[in-house]
């Protein structure tokens, strides 16, 4: 693959526009407490990515991101916890040793599937493979039958609502609705303070952008193409002697971890970990960053995470009592008027008034011969 | 754990936990019947079904404080009165979403969900300010409450026996129109092919306004009639989505004798499984049966056979 | 948000309480006992950059007023706001009248991290009233720890927990269990308890307890059952059938939120009448809010185990109801949580007027032995490890929705919140 086919100039420019609004512009113009909101934010956009991919380009759409988000949310959380919780820093407890939740939920020692989450590179893998197993499952289970459509959002749902009730009742392994709260260090390094919030903002950005590299080249790519072959005309595609449930599985693993990477990134950057996160809600406002920002863009999906998020905690600190109106009313407004949402009106507007701009001026100057063609 | 009770004793909890399936199994069917209606038939996922519910709620609270402030002496009846209110308020506002909001989408089922999403979130915002935040408790008539004694330790809740009632009289309500009336033909028709039934003279898009309106409004009975064994208050639509959207995907979506077949096993494997359980493991446990069954099956229990 | 913003209509109230409290300002001027602003300059009282100005402190609400939890912590807010209007209305704090700055925590625990970050990073409020469930406090905890906040948090909870930067305004689990199972023990003569809760930390820590308790403490005493349900669930017929098969001389219910509702109506349908006291219903919580919700009807004859209930007849208390009516409406009903965040300004008031500063290290170090005798649950005082000494009560459900006391402990309980034996 050249390098223009990875990336064609327009889509350069977006990619170095997006990276200097999180690299430069985002930096310089909040302060701390602000910048490490969006630092959360960013940690959405992970999902939102995935989910451009797996539904703007695969067509599927799934309504249990949150439960990726939060196992690899989850997985990073035991870590952090088993490191927060030293002889020392429990002594309080019947047991010292083992996590709060865990003393004060009657356990005396550690279960033996917690063990392997003392060391980090296990961990970090964890962050990314429990999740992917977790769709592949699901995944392998419903695409070799052909299930899709909405039939798949609602089971996916499902299992959202089923991973919830499951971690709120075993309290005693989980920390129940509570979470796992909490965490302190990271090898260390203290990941409460403000310099280390803005440090993982980020490496937040960094990783986004290689998710986002990945999600590009994944969309460039032949398996790229037939997805939208699949998700336009699926029969064909089968009857051109493709198979097309592992087209499929793939991509919905590949969101899985783009979901439990910004999971993992939500729990550092947060500092706790909850059944909130993994529930039927915010798996559909995971879906609504993704409307919002453009389902067909992976670059949409980002600025779609972060405009649903910033929006969200404007209006609620502007108007605490009727801030769900304007938030319903946004979700309504984008479905109806802007289908696809930011990016759409960015390539339908926006995008050809610049050119044409660019274009006059260029004209004008009567120089340069055209640029690279129409894509 | 059997060992400690009598055979009479075991016997009459049987019994007793087979009732309560039974009320559960009702309590499903008027959840979904609704929505098994505009999912099954239309295609449009409501995420916004379980707020029509509490609007049907809200206008029983409304009528049961205007019985008991200017007829008091009637009171004992106004449950009807408020049951068909519910239905209209729920229908109109079913029938105006429709119009402002559904209409445009059909041809992107999956945007239906995002919009009554935000649906969603705009009704519950509007229940808060005007009932307010807490939950409204609405007074139900004396003889509704209250249970009949059997034997000494069988006894029929009144509440739960008027639910099963009730349930009955909709899903054959439900039944009549959709198989024995015009209107109901005309529904079935633009299921199966919309081009053709458009062509032969069928009103599609009126049939279509109806058909959400109408299954908006049995959402709204069924959220007038769980003012007895629920609560009443702005976000206690979403308590009941997952379930609802579940049985009727576990019925097979078009089929509304598979929703109530659906509705039957799903309350029954809980039941059972809630006696033997905590409540919780047998949710998880029934929702997984549910979701695994749907993996191997994934066009439900009953599938209409569809050209498409 | 800003009160000083009169476009919004949220901030009617609170800018009708400053109002008032001008008017009262001027009307004490004549009082001797005045605290004047200027005798507490700002650099003296506020050496740690808070939001304290010659003539104002700022404070922060953080509770739910969207959500599922909107439904109970409405009533906390409406206390809240209620004790900053009498306290500006008397003067307001070493002469600076209390302005506050409300945000929604959205029944959603990483939204409450985030603005309790907010209030104290941005806003630097000197105190934060807020949060309701264990989650959200256990959510909020880390940033009061880290940026050296104070928060009055008024709901009853499981214990365990004694942070510096926290006064528990309501009762630990102790203190609400261990009083109302000797009554029912020694009044009521039960020997067989059913324990059922919502499926989370509170409900299991409460039971454990009470477990321990029953087993270890009364003498013929035991446990027959004890079961959890998810949060939300409204279904209850098959744990009934289930009671109804112990037969347990006491149902010990600890569900909450919108499940309440279904169990108790549930439980009135299926002929378990509370009232006929076969078995008796005992909980910790069901307070007069909830049972708004639930219907006086289907609940009468049922005790609860509390430290307040709206019907006590003392002169404060019945200052506190009618203040309260007067303010938010005459059908509104108290609960114990309610009064719980109404003490919640005024300990801090009693705080920062006894350390002469709002500076949060000398008010924590002031709190300890604060006494409020003005409490409308009557008399109580700031226990060492920040919780309050307070008296047990059992009272017992009306039809009209009000609780009668049946019962009150003789003394003040000690909270006691890793208590030893029952871990």
């Amino acid at each position: 693959m050249s390098l223009t086919s990875f990336m064609s100039r327009k889509e350069l420019i977006g990619f170095l526009l997006l990276a200097a609004v999180i690299f430069l512009v985002l930096p310089a113009a909040l302060d701390s407490f602000r910048l490490n909101l969006f630092g959360k934010y960013l940690t959405y956009a992970f999902v939102a990515v995935g989910l451009a991919l797996c539904w703007g380009a695969g067509g599927i759409l799934s309504l249990g991101q949150g439960v990726f988000f939060g196992l690899g949310g989850y997985c990073m959380a035991m870590f952090l916890k088993l490191e927060a919780s030293t002889p020392e820093n429990t002594s309080i407890q019947s047991t010292p040793g083992i996590p709060d939740f865990m003393d004060w939920n009657q356990l005396t020692e550690l279960p033996s599937w917690w063990q392997p989450f003392y060391s980090l590179p296990f961990a970090l893998l964890a962050v990314v493979v429990v999740p992917v197993i977790f769709a592949f499952i699901i995944g392998f289970a419903m695409f070799t039958r052909r299930v899709g459509g909405v039939y798949f959002a609602i089971i996916t749902q499902a299992f959202a609502a089923i991973l919830t009730i499951l971690i709120i009742g075993q309290q005693g392994y989980t920390g129940g609705v509570n979470g796992i709260t909490d965490l302190r260090t990271l090898l260390g390094w203290d990941i409460r303070t403000d310099e280390a919030k803005t440090t993982l903002y980020f490496v937040n950005g960094v990783l986004l952008f290689a998710v986002l590299l990945v999600a590009q080249y994944v969309r460039k790519s032949k398996l790229g193409r037939l997805l939208i072959a699949m998700r336009d005309q699926e029969d064909r595609v089968r009857f051109s002697g493709y198979n097309v449930a592992n087209f499929k599985i793939f991509i919905f693993c590949l969101g899985a971890a783009f979901a439990g990477i910004g999971g993992a990134m939500f729990t550092l950057q947060v500092g706790f970990m909850s059944p909130t996160l993994v529930g039927i809600v915010p798996s559909i406002e995971m879906v609504i960053f993704c409307a919002v920002g453009g389902r067909l863009s992976i670059l949409g999906a980002v600025y779609g995470a972060l405009l649903v998020n910033w929006a969200k905690t404007t209006f609620s600190e502007a108007f605490p009592e009727l801030w769900l109106l304007g938030l319903g009313g946004l979700f309504i407004a984008v479905v109806m008027f802007f289908p696809n949402g930011l990016a759409g009106v960015w390539s339908e507007k926006i995008e050809p008034r610049l050119l044409g701009l660019i274009k006059k001026s260029k004209d004008s100057d009567a120089a340069t011969p055209a640029g690279a063609p129409a894509e | 754990m059997f060992a400690d009770y009598s055979w009479p004793e075991l016997g009459a909890i049987f019994a007793m936990q087979g009732f309560a399936g039974l009320i559960l199994f009702s309590v499903f069917v008027l959840m979904a019947l609704g929505l098994a209606i505009i999912f099954g038939q239309m295609g449009v996922i409501n995420m916004a079904h379980g707020e029509f519910m509490i609007l049907g709620a809200y206008v029983t609270y409304l009528v049961s404080n205007l019985f008991a402030d200017y007829m008091p002496a009637l009171f004992s009846g106004y449950f009807f009165l408020a049951m068909f209110l519910a239905f209209i308020a729920s229908g109109a506002l079913g029938l105006l979403v429709e119009w402002g909001l559904i209409r445009h989408l059909y041809k992107r089922p999956l945007d239906t969900l995002l919009a009554t999403w935000g649906l969603s979130l705009i009704l519950q915002q509007v229940y808060r300010s005007v009932f307010g935040a807490r939950e409204v408790g609405v007074s139900i008539p004396d003889w509704m409450m209250g249970s009949l004694p059997l034997t000494d330790l069988i006894e029929i809740p009144i509440n739960g026996i008027f639910v099963m009632i009730l349930a009955v009289g909709i899903s054959l309500a439900v039944y009549i129109m959709m198989f024995r009336s015009n209107w109901g033909k005309q529904v079935r028709a633009i299921n199966q092919n919309r081009v053709m039934a458009g062509a032969v003279g069928i009103n599609t898009e009126w049939t279509d306004r109806l058909t959400f309106g109408i299954g908006c409004g049995v959402a709204g009975v069924a959220g007038s009639a769980f003012t007895m064994i629920g609560s009443t208050g702005p976000t206690a639509g979403q308590l009941y989505i997952v379930d609802t959207f579940l049985v009727v995907v576990f019925g097979g979506a078009a089929s509304l004798l598979g929703t109530i077949a659906s509705a039957f096993s799903i309350s029954q494997a809980q039941s059972i499984m809630e006696f033997f359980l905590s409540g919780s493991m047998a949710k998880v446990l029934t929702l997984l049966v549910v979701v695994g069954i749907l993996m191997v099956r994934p066009q439900g229990l009953f599938a209409l056979k569809l050209r498409k | 948000m800003s009160d000083q913003d009169p476009s919004n209509p949220a901030n009617g109230v609170s800018r009708r309480a400053m109002l008032a409290g001008s008017a009262a300002l001027t009307a004490s001027l004549f009082l001797p006992k005045q605290l004047k602003a200027s005798d507490y300059p700002t650099d003296m009282v506020n050496t740690t950059g808070l939001a304290v100005t010659d003539d104002t402190v700022t404070i922060g609400i953080l509770h739910s007023i969207t959500g599922t939890m909107a439904i109970s912590e409405t009533g906390s807010v409406q206390a809240e706001k209620l004790a900053i209007k009498q306290i500006n209305e008397q003067g307001g704090i070493l002469g600076r009248k209390i302005e506050y700055i409300q945000e929604d925590g959205a029944s959603d625990w990483p939204t409450f991290a985030e603005k309790a970050r907010k209030l104290l990073v941005n806003d630097k409020v000197a105190s934060v009233m807020g949060c309701w469930t264990s989650a959200s406090r256990k959510a909020v905890l880390p940033v009061f720890e880290q940026h050296n906040g104070f928060l009055y948090y008024p709901t009853f909870y499981e214990g365990l927990e004694e942070s510096p930067n926290v006064i528990y305004t309501g009762q630990e689990a102790t203190q609400q269990i261990i009083a109302g199972l000797d009554w029912v023990n020694k009044e009521k003569g039960a020997k067989s308890f059913y324990l059922l809760g919502s499926d989370y930390i509170w409900p299991r820590t409460s039971n454990k307890i009470a477990r321990k308790h029953i087993e270890n403490f009364m003498d013929g005493c035991k446990v027959v059952g004890e079961e959890y349900y998810p949060l939300g669930h409204t279904q209850f017929n098959s744990v009934i059938n289930k009671i109804r098969l112990k037969k347990p001389d006491v149902i010990y219910a600890i569900v909450v939120g919108g499940s309440n509702v279904a169990f108790y109506k549930q439980l009135t349908a299926a002929g378990i009448d509370p009232a006929k006291e076969k078995p008796i219903v005992l909980t910790i919580s069901v307070t007069e809010d909830e049972i708004r919700g639930i219907g006086g009807e289907n609940i009468a004859g049922s005790y609860a185990c509390m430290k307040y209930f709206q019907s006590l007849q003392n002169e404060n208390n019945l200052a506190f109801v009618k203040a309260f009516k007067e303010m938010w409406g005459e059908d509104i009903v108290v609960g114990d949580v309610t009064q719980a965040a109404y003490l919640g300004p005024w300990l801090w008031k009693a705080a920062v007027e006894k350390a002469g500063s709002f500076d949060v290290d000398k008010v924590r170090a002031a709190s300890p032995g604060i006494e409020l005798t003005t409490a409308p649950e009557g008399y109580v005082k700031v226990h060492e490890n920040h919780h309050l000494w307070s008296k047990t009560r059992v009272g017992k459900a009306q039809a009209d929705g009000q609780y009668e006391v049946v019962f009150e402990t003789a003394e003040l309980v000690e909270p006691d919140p890793f208590p030893e034996g029952y871990q």
